[in-house]
């Protein structure tokens, strides 16, 4: 989302201060950029309820976690951090990503492909569909597995046959992952591509480019900041997933447990220091995802 | 004719169908095990009722507080200067990507009563952690960036002229926001309103650290469908699920709605 500063009627510093004489020189009709400026008291007023309630409901908590994570000191930071069942939740978390994060991929890239560059009947339908599990409680996205793959579903007993396990164990979580992180990748694509249209796709084929030549030549290089925004953002939330995991988890330490998880157990058993320390991590990564996410905007706009 | 048509829908539709759509029939066909009295009595208990009332209700206020507030953080992001703009800007997206676990435990220790705000609040005889005015907080935190998202490039797109226009013909500023501005991005407005709503009524993470959850007093819906799934009631956890899907259906039908609606808006101006 860029933020077009520059334009003409965007009043600069010197035009606010200087409001009063620019008043008094200007013609009878009001002045471009004047006509559109509200007087200083209520600008001032409006950016201070504007600052107040972010600083309320963002920066405080942000910066209660980093507050609440250094309170006993670097060293039972560290010691929080680097305990085993701490590092297998993290083992977990980068795993349910590194698995989520390129499916969704795939499925994204594929899904634009045929939703942008062809016609065909039901695509709003289809559209909406992928959409659905942005919609859907996360709870409930946890559940649906369960019903699936629990010992009471559809596969249970099956599975039990043949001593598999999918819910309470890890295959669960990549799963309730892959479910709420689905749609990120596509639903960032699919309008860029429409955009794009085909055009210098046909011409590429026209010059005799294979299947895999066009994607690599043309399509990638034009879809690539698209591409990157939606991966970082299905990062982020494939690392940050609480309830649908925690549906298909059972919380079992230093197996089944991701790192949001991991903060809830701690933080339930009263110990708060080591619960932020490990939230810290997260937090981090959310400002990482952030910074990342400007630096595409920022991209995507020249 | 370009490449690959059969191979990415198919793939796509196979997809969609394995992760998404199966796993959400098998609520229905689960429900449809049940009778219709059973099911009744699952999803209309005075608990369960006391539950939609708070996760819908407070949704709702959540929701209308970030309009407000969104409309103005929006305006002050898009019209005004003033140092730290862009990182300020950049932050707005925080509760997108702060896992909710996080953003529940953070609340929960500044409300509390110990904590930065709740010291202050606590004299005053306002309790906020472990009551549902602490689910309100964390639903507002959670749908924070809908509104300003959906407001500021609707704002930054508004042609200069008209409100010059209004200006020259002699309208006050507040006339020409009333009359000119507001009308603009009303439908932006709605949309947002209704997305930070539809992702409020599902929320858990952020909610369960700071709510208390008290059966009948702060106790959320998707926290109940967890109970009974902790229960081994799945009939009984399905049933409310069922609901909730349904609430989450027609929203999705309004918000798709509402965006037609404001796109064909955005051509016709």
């Amino acid at each position: 989302m860029a933020q077009p500063q520059a334009r003409s009627f965007d009043l600069a510093w010197s035009d606010v201060l200087h409001a009063d004489v620019f008043l008094n020189t200007s013609p009878p009709l009001p002045a471009r950029g004047n006509a559109r400026a509200e007087p200083n008291a209520v600008r001032w007023a409006l950016i201070a309820i504007a600052l107040a309630f972010l600083a309320l409901f963002l920066f405080v908590p942000l910066a209660a976690v980093f507050h609440e994570a250094l309170k006993k000191g670097w060293n039972a930071y560290l010691a929080a951090i680097v305990e085993p069942d701490a590092l297998s939740a993290i083992k977990l978390t980068l795993l349910a990503a590194l698995i989520a994060v390129p499916l969704n991929t795939v499925f994204g890239v594929a899904a634009a492909w045929a939703i942008a560059k062809f016609e065909f009947r039901g695509k709003h339908l289809l559209i909406t569909l992928i959409d659905l599990p942005f919609s859907v409680s996360p709870v409930i996205s946890g559940l649906v597995y369960v019903l699936l793959f629990g010992a009471q579903g559809w596969f249970g007993t099956w599975l039990q046959a043949h001593d598999a396990r999918i819910i309470f164990a890890v295959p669960g979580i990549v799963l309730a992952t892959v479910f709420v992180t689905f749609p990120f990748v596509a639903r960032e694509l699919i309008p860029l591509m429409q955009a794009q249209g085909k055009e210098e796709e046909e011409a590429a084929v026209v010059l005799g480019a294979s299947g895999w030549q066009l994607f690599r030549r043309v399509t990638l290089p034009n879809i690539k900041w698209g591409l990157l925004y939606g991966v970082i953002l299905c990062n982020a939330r494939a690392m940050g997933e609480f309830g649908a995991v925690s549906v298909v988890s059972g919380h079992i330490r230093g197996s089944t447990n991701t790192l949001p998880l991991h903060v809830e157990i701690l933080y339930n058993e009263y110990q708060f220091a080591a619960a932020f320390a490990v939230a810290s991590l997260l937090a981090l990564l959310a400002l990482v995802t952030l910074a990342i996410k400007s630096f595409v905007e920022r991209e995507m706009d020249k | 004719m370009l490449p690959g048509f059969h191979l990415a829908l198919g793939f796509t539709l196979l997809y969609l169908s394995l992760i998404v759509l199966i796993p959400l029939s098998a609520t229905l066909a689960k429900t449809l095990t049940m009778s219709w009295e059973a099911f009744w009595a699952a999803v209309s208990a005075p608990r369960v009722l006391a539950s939609y009332r708070l996760s819908f209700g407070a949704a709702l206020i959540a929701a209308a507080i970030n309009t407000f507030f969104g409309l103005i953080v929006a305006w002050v992001l898009v019209r005004y200067r003033f140092p730290g703009k862009k990182l300020i800007d950049a932050l707005v997206d925080l509760p997108f990507a702060l896992p909710t676990a996080v953003a529940g435990i953070a609340l929960t220790a500044i409300y509390a009563k110990n904590g930065w705000i709740g010291s202050v609040l606590e004299p005053l005889g306002v309790k906020v952690a472990f009551t549902p005015l602490g689910v309100l907080v964390a639903l507002v935190f959670i749908g924070l960036p809908f509104v300003v998202r959906t407001v500021q490039p609707v704002l930054e797109d508004l042609e200069p002229e008209l409100e010059e226009a209004a200006a020259t013909l002699g309208a006050s500023r507040w006339q020409t926001f009333g009359r000119v501005i507001f009308p603009a991005v009303l439908p932006a407005l709605t949309t947002g309103f209704a997305l930070a709503f539809a992702r409020a009524v599902g929320e858990y993470g952020s909610v369960i650290f700071i709510a208390g959850n008290m059966p009948m007093v702060s106790e959320i819906t998707p926290l109940l469908i967890i109970t009974k799934l902790e229960q081994y009631d799945y009939a009984g956890a399905t049933a409310l699920a069922v609901v909730m899907l349904a609430a989450s259906f027609l929203l999705l039908l309004l918000i798709n709605y509402l965006q037609w609606r404001s796109r064909r808006h955005a051509v016709s101006t």
